[in-house]
């Protein structure tokens, strides 16, 4: 099957205004005759469900967690961008969606990039009615926050809570349609499959992960906003529950994959402290506005550190080498994660990473206390020429901007970042590949949609800070509830859809036969045990940086631990109860798939662009090398193993735009 | 640190239950208390015997899916965090430690240490919103500036990650630091003053049906809070309802 | 406005009214009884005028009464509910890690309050209503002319097991006002920029008040 990307006529900036008046639409009352199945209830699905049942639709929203606003998006801490000028920098929607193409490396599609940037202002404008108590000034207006890659200021944040007060206003947008009736909610469900019914999406089934019940549920059309699938690095900052298993049955039921290989390792993490860590935690990117980044200059200063007979506040500013203001002066500390995460690890790597392990840099905030703190004193009338007490005023300001970052850090790793540089290093953080979509936020099966980080769509090989959030609510609030009414239109007659069709039956005994076999397996090793496996394999050749023989035995390895996971994985516990093994391992199993495939993309991805580092294909600097030929988004078609799957290609057309040397220098 | 584990098992919803004994050894200091359960489950289920199940999610101190009343207080002994943010660097080698669900009769227990507290989620049904439509033809988000206090204090009743700790934690398992959280956040905002009197009435009607109890101010709840959300939520809640209940 | 009494926080703004008033009332008594240590007659005065004027026996006593039971029969009906909030308790609890004891333990200074309350009414109210309206006697005065309400109070603080029980009984006056002060703030819905002073006051009221008390009737027992 050709890839169509149906992305519309015109000129870019009227492509989704015009999009939107040729469509079809779905008459409010047969609105009420048309069921929606919406799986996840982050950001995005959230805000989708929300939005179709406001519409009129049936809804019913299924996540795997025991209330719709635990889903990670509550974790995303910085901000959201949007392009509302409201400080007169410069910002505008063509330079939202122009940072965001470059910070994408050239690897995103214009158009839907475009229409991002358009209804970016859209979210602010609907968060804020929805009561999201976004930061404000003292003149009662909103306030806004830079992020790395851009040179204006157009985050909105909500101190380092952003996502969960933005996940909360699309979760309360969603009980107002749940306490209507209009969407039937299901905790603690887990989507197991998507069942096909004459080629189109008509419904899941779902394991109630309380009872352990096998259901089928019926639809005329299935979004699926299951996030991101960083979880198969094992260590990642997602939760311990996100998984890619949605995403990937969908793909084994004809859904092509794009761009599994594209990863964001994102650089300001805590670092790892030892075997037993279960995940990682993030350190918002924000911090980079007011944290400089540095290594000692010196190896005997590294040694003396590591050793702990020298503190690094006691290290003279001579002494000390903020690799990102030297080697990226325009940018400074705020380049893009990518190019940040690998700066780290190049320095790391060179012998200067300043813990036991040797993996952490420094992120420093002595330099924001005395600026802010000067700021504060000179305001306040006060001697500013009096240090301890301009430190403790710029302490105050950091607090009320970071106050929960900082309380974080110190709890797990017991300094006191007030006092002491954080330690951090790059760890995965999001993943831009994903199921692959059309303009309309279609999959490649038709009546199955997919949404937020789920998709592949809109950040390219990179993904720019704080454009998370931006895109999940775009997405669910503004794009699909508009184009997935030009699919419903035909379904207006077809009545309920029954779930006791053959279909249904194959699928859900697909899904029994597939918790059987792990219930009963009785081998001698946890789910836990071959994940960490999966994740080691994964981070150390399909990591940071990557090249083509690391690459190829990771595709072996991967192959000959899923199939040790088959034969030798101990479920225990039985399949109609509460289970947390049984659910881990079926998530695990997807992960051992998924994961030869993303090896499998990033072998053939002979360049370097954005989150995939192929060392073979670096500039004399060693930044990434871009290749002209590999200007396309790979879709993979599952054809039964991952190594057999089929590559299609969506070759990527820049007419609004000049593909050029991506330089942050 | 070698330590001894006290924990609440219990099959099913109706299954009686027991506290029963573990030991484990060689815990990290620098482990989280939930990295430390997951070493003693990987230990049962190598034993062959059926792992702890507790909830959990983000293991950030964020998502408020994690619960656990541990040594007898909600998300142990440490102040403003999580279960999951808790190290096991708050404890000493020989410990003994219990660990319990949160008990409350509106929060029953799925198993072991899991919970159900969809009664949260149905108080926020009946009015934790503002009722305006997602088509985004709203004013601009500049229209209406808000006093920085408000939205500051706002946002602080909005932290709330729904954990149910001030629930477990209340000698009468009262909700209203949850509720009142929630109803703060929106009376605060001139945004949500429209409804505001229907919303507390049927948010307070909804959390008096679950069977919580009543609160006598004992402020242990916002000892307690993983966010530290204020007593000041409760009595605004109180004046609020008080001010609908006189006029509705 | 029907059923505010059925809602959770119109009872507990109920029990925080009452007790603002009974708060009111032992400030008033307080003011009365502390006549007694400085000027014999105008406690008399004062005694004879409250004891006597049909306002205050007719319509403010009726109304101190109601506030009395109201305040104790919602205390127990709330304590109960409160209870079966939670039907199986922890194996392990530690309270005193985030709440004081006096807040934990409402219920049981509040019952040895009930306790003394009952004491006390035997052993000064119903005599006497018995004087003034079983026997009619209207006066206020002795045999000899002189009032009776000084000589009567004297009197009573001359046992020492009364002088004990009284005491013990304002120890838990006190125990249960240091919460129930600024908590009858709170559940009203005070809780704003005043709430430190407010605390304050509590702890003050709470201990000088009972104190106050105390002190009245250890005067008399060694001074009559």
């Amino acid at each position: 099957m050709a890839l169509d990307s149906k992305i519309p006529k015109g000129p870019l900036a009227d492509k989704w205004t015009n999009h939107k008046n040729t469509i079809n639409l779905v008459n409010p009352a047969n609105k009420r005759l048309i069921d929606v199945i919406v799986v996840g209830t982050g950001l995005a699905g959230g805000s989708a469900a929300a939005t179709l049942a406001e519409l009129g639709y049936n809804v019913k929203a299924f996540c795997f967690q025991d209330s719709p606003r635990r889903a990670h998006s509550i974790a995303a801490q910085g901000g959201i961008n949007a392009a509302k000028n409201y400080q007169g920098d410069g910002d505008s929607t063509y330079r939202l969606f122009y940072d965001t193409v470059k910070g994408g490396d050239y690897r995103s599609r214009e158009a839907n990039v475009y229409r991002l940037a358009e209804v970016s202002a859209n979210i602010i404008d609907q968060c804020v009615a929805q009561g999201v108590p976004f930061a404000r000034e003292y003149g009662g207006l909103l306030d806004n926050r830079s992020f790395g890659g851009v040179l204006v200021s157009r985050t909105f944040y909500a101190a380092g809570q952003t996502g969960q007060q933005l996940l909360l206003g699309a979760y309360s947008a969603m009980n107002r349609q749940i306490g209507r009736g209009k969407i039937k909610m299901y905790n603690r469900h887990e989507m197991l499959d998507v069942v096909i019914v004459d080629g189109k999406a008509r419904g899941i089934i779902t394991r109630n992960l309380v009872t352990g019940e096998i259901e089928r549920h019926s639809a005329h059309a299935v979004v699926l906003g299951t996030g991101g699938y960083g979880n198969v690095f094992f260590l990642s900052t997602n939760a311990m529950g996100s998984n890619v298993t949605a995403a990937w049955k969908a793909h084994k039921r004809g859904a092509y994959f794009a761009n599994p290989c594209y990863t964001q390792i994102h650089p300001t993490c805590i670092p790892v402290s030892g075997d037993h860590q279960s995940k990682l935690t993030l350190m918002s990117e924000s911090l980079r506005n007011d944290g400089r980044i540095w290594v000692p200059k010196h190896k005997k200063d590294v040694e003396a550190i590591r050793a702990g007979k020298l503190k690094p506040t006691q290290l003279a500013e001579e002494d000390r080498d903020y690799y990102l203001e030297r080697r990226y002066p325009a940018f400074g500390n705020l380049v893009p994660r990518d190019v940040a995460s690998r700066a780290a690890k190049e320095r790391c790597d060179a012998g200067y990473g300043v813990n036991a392990t040797g993996e952490a840099v420094y992120l420093d905030f002595a330099s924001a206390f005395m600026r802010y703190g000067k700021e504060q004193a000179h305001v306040k009338g006060l001697d500013e020429n009096d240090e301890a007490l301009v430190k403790q005023l710029g302490q105050e300001v950091v607090k009320t901007k970071y106050g929960n970052l900082f309380q974080m850090y110190e709890k797990i790793v017991d300094q006191n970042p007030y006092e002491t540089p954080m330690m951090i290093y790059p760890a995965v953080h999001y993943t831009m590949g994903g199921v692959w979509v059309d303009y309309n936020l279609q999959t490649t099966v038709p009546g199955l949609y997919c949404i937020g980080e789920a998709n592949f769509s809109d950040h390219g090989a990179n993904r720019l800070g704080a454009s998370a959030l931006m895109q999940g609510l775009a997405d669910g609030y503004f794009v699909l509830p508009y184009t997935i009414g030009d699919y419903l239109a035909d379904d207006i007659r077809t009545g309920p859809i029954p779930t006791d069709t053959p279909e249904f039956e194959t699928a859900e005994k697909e899904v029994r036969a597939n918790i059987e076999h792990l219930i009963n397996n009785n081998g001698t090793k946890s789910v836990d045990h071959f994940h960490k496996r999966l994740g080691k394999i994964m981070w150390n050749k399909c990591g940071m940086a990557r090249n083509a023989q690391d690459l190829k035995s990771a595709i072996t390895e991967i192959a000959e631990l899923r199939a040790e996971f088959w034969k030798e994985v101990r479920v225990p516990g039985t399949a109609d109860e509460f289970n947390e093994e049984l659910a881990k391992a079926s998530r695990v199993a997807d992960f051992l798939e998924l994961g030869e495939l993303f090896a499998k993309d990033a072998l053939l991805r002979e360049e370097s662009a954005g989150g995939h580092f192929r060392e073979e294909y670096q500039t004399p600097e060693g930044e990434a090398m871009r290749r002209k030929e590999f200007q396309f988004v790979s879709a993979w078609e599952y054809k039964g193993e991952p190594k057999d799957a089929v590559l299609h290609k969506e070759d990527l057309v820049y007419e609004n735009i000049e593909v050029k040397e991506r330089s942050y220098k | 640190m070698n330590l001894t584990l006290k924990i609440w098992r219990q099959k099913n919803a109706n299954d009686k239950g027991k506290m029963v004994d573990y030991k484990i050894n060689d815990v990290s200091p620098d482990m989280s208390f939930l990295e430390m359960l997951d070493v003693l489950n990987d230990q049962l289920i190598n034993e062959g015997d059926e792992p702890v199940a507790f909830d959990h999610d983000c293991r950030e101190g964020i998502c408020g899916m994690c619960s656990l009343y541990i040594n007898g207080e909600a998300h142990g002994p440490d102040r403003g965090i999580t279960t999951c943010q808790l190290h096991m660097r708050k404890f000493k080698d020989g410990d003994t430690i219990y660990i319990e669900p949160f008990r409350a009769k509106a929060f029953p227990v799925i198993k072991d240490l899991v919970v159900d507290r969809s009664a949260f989620d149905r108080i926020q049904h009946a009015g934790g919103f503002i009722s305006v439509n997602t088509s985004g033809n709203t004013i601009d988000a500049n229209a209406i500036p808000v006093n920085k206090h408000d939205a500051d204090d706002a946002f602080s009743a909005a932290t709330c990650i729904g954990c149910g700790a001030c629930v477990a934690t209340c000698k009468n398992s009262s909700a209203m630091l949850f509720v009142g959280a929630k109803v703060s956040q929106f009376a605060l905002l001139p945004q949500g003053k429209v409804e505001a009197t229907d919303r507390v009435l049927n948010m307070v009607k909804q959390m008096d049906d679950e069977g919580f109890g009543n609160c006598t101010n004992t402020g242990a709840c916002e000892v307690e809070c993983p966010k530290g959300i204020s007593l000041e939520n409760i009595a605004r809640m109180n004046s609020e309802y008080i001010k609908a209940s006189l006029k509705g | 406005m029907s059923g505010i009494l059925n809602s959770s926080i119109g009872r507990k703004f109920a029990m925080a009214l009452s007790a603002l008033f009974l708060m009111f009332f032992i400030l008033q008594h307080f003011a009365i009884n502390i006549l007694s240590v400085f000027s014999p007659d105008l406690f008399n005065e004062v005694s004879h005028f409250m004891g006597t004027n049909p306002l205050v026996q007719f319509a403010l006593q009726p109304v101190l009464i109601f506030g009395v039971v109201f305040h104790f029969v919602m205390g127990f009906i709330l304590e109960i509910k409160n209870t079966k909030a939670r039907q199986i308790s922890y194996a392990k609890n530690n309270g005193a890690a985030n709440s004081t004891w006096m807040s934990r333990n409402m219920i049981w200074s509040g019952g040895f309050i009930l306790v003394f309350l009952i004491i006390h009414f035997i052993d000064f109210w119903i005599p006497e209503l018995n004087v003034k309206y079983v026997q009619g006697d209207m006066s206020g005065q002795l045999p000899n002319g002189d009032f009776r309400y000084y000589e009567e109070l004297v009197h009573k603080f001359v046992p020492i097991w009364r002088v004990a029980l009284y005491c013990l009984g304002f120890v838990f006056l006190s125990l249960h006002l240091l919460h129930g002060f600024d908590s009858a703030f709170q559940s009203v819905g005070a809780n704003n920029k005043y709430t430190r002073g407010i605390k304050g006051l509590g702890k003050a009221y709470a201990i000088l008040i009972p104190l106050g008390f105390i002190f009245i009737a250890v005067f008399h027992h060694f001074n009559h």
